[in-house]
């Protein structure tokens, strides 16, 4: 039971990951990874993680995803295709790439001799990758790399909130420039009024330069 | 199931995710290839955590999920604000950074 629902579930995972890579379509990229992020979840589930399975499902194909979806319904469908494609030698030569370190990890793994993952793993103790357990080793052992993970995620959100912010008369680039995304931009040198609160709410008058 | 399998199934699944980092121009998508590679670690660590019966992999593999989703955010706003600068949002148009 156990091998068929492994195997669906890699099937699953690998069709999501051949179609995140191969669709024109950024949109149905994404939902390709939904569609791989719930079979991975399952084969947590498998590997006895549960708690990581519901958090698979829950951060990645909830939250992120929701990003993604509107970052490409922002940006996506006005990405200008401006040049030509890569040639096919280059996707060719990407694909050569992805299949030498393919083999190369399966030496690694398979030529490692190492006994145990012939095996179906360590007896199964109850309890194990139950949420109770996650929370337990968060707050004793691993307590330190919890409390930079917080960090690091706050440290994100600002940053993104600074790099996305809008920002009125920049946008058309200086003096007939082309268009550059520059230091400046990031410290807060931009004109009187543009990029806060007030300005997104219309109630500021941008003085051009 | 042997944990040989899910390591197997792990490294096809990153090289999937490389193939597909150096192949697509479009930033979102790389970002999306970048997940994959994050997710075939994670595979791969939840793997060995069963394999040893020690729940020390699973809190990596969670630490793992939160930088994921930090360079997520930090990427697509890099990408919203290539996009409001009219800059064109294509990896190899945007040769600048690369000295």
């Amino acid at each position: 039971m156990s091998t068929l629902v492994f195997f669906i579930a890699a099937i699953g995972a690998l069709t999501g990951a051949i179609g995140v890579i191969a669709l024109k379509n950024p949109y149905y990229s994404v939902l390709a990874l939904v569609g791989h992020m719930i079979s991975l979840a399952a084969l947590f589930l498998l590997l006895r993680a549960e708690f990581l399975a519901a958090a698979q499902v829950i951060i990645y194909a909830g939250a992120v995803i929701v990003l993604y979806v509107f970052v490409v319904s922002y940006v996506g469908e006005s990405a200008p295709t401006v040049g030509q494609n890569p040639g096919r030698m280059a996707a060719l030569g990407a694909f050569a790439c992805g299949a030498a370190l393919v083999v190369e990890l399966f030496i690694a793994v398979l030529g490692s001799g190492l006994q145990a993952i012939s095996h179906d793993g360590a007896p199964y103790v109850a309890g194990f990758g139950t949420p109770a357990q996650i929370g337990t080793l968060l707050l004793t052992r691993f307590l330190a790399p919890f409390e930079i993970a917080s960090y690091l995620l706050l440290v994100a959100a600002i940053g993104a909130v600074t790099l996305a912010r809008r920002r009125r008369g920049l946008e058309t680039g200086i003096e007939g420039r082309p268009p550059t995304l520059e230091l400046a931009d990031l410290l807060g040198l931009r004109p009187q009024g543009t990029g806060t609160m007030h300005e997104a709410g219309g109630a500021v008058e941008v003085v051009e330069p | 199931m042997s944990i040989a399998w899910y390591l197997a199934l792990s490294a096809l699944i990153f090289g999937l995710g490389a193939a597909g980092v150096l192949v697509r121009r479009n930033p979102i998508v790389i970002l999306l290839c970048l997940e994959l590679m994050l997710n075939a670690a994670n595979l791969a660590l939840i793997g060995f955590s069963r394999m040893w019966g020690n729940g020390d992999g699973q809190i990596f593999a969670l630490i793992v999920v939160v930088v994921a989703a930090c360079e997520v955010t930090v990427g697509l706003g890099i990408i919203v604000a290539m996009h409001r600068r009219r800059l064109p949002v294509d990896v190899d148009e945007m040769r600048e950074l690369s000295g």
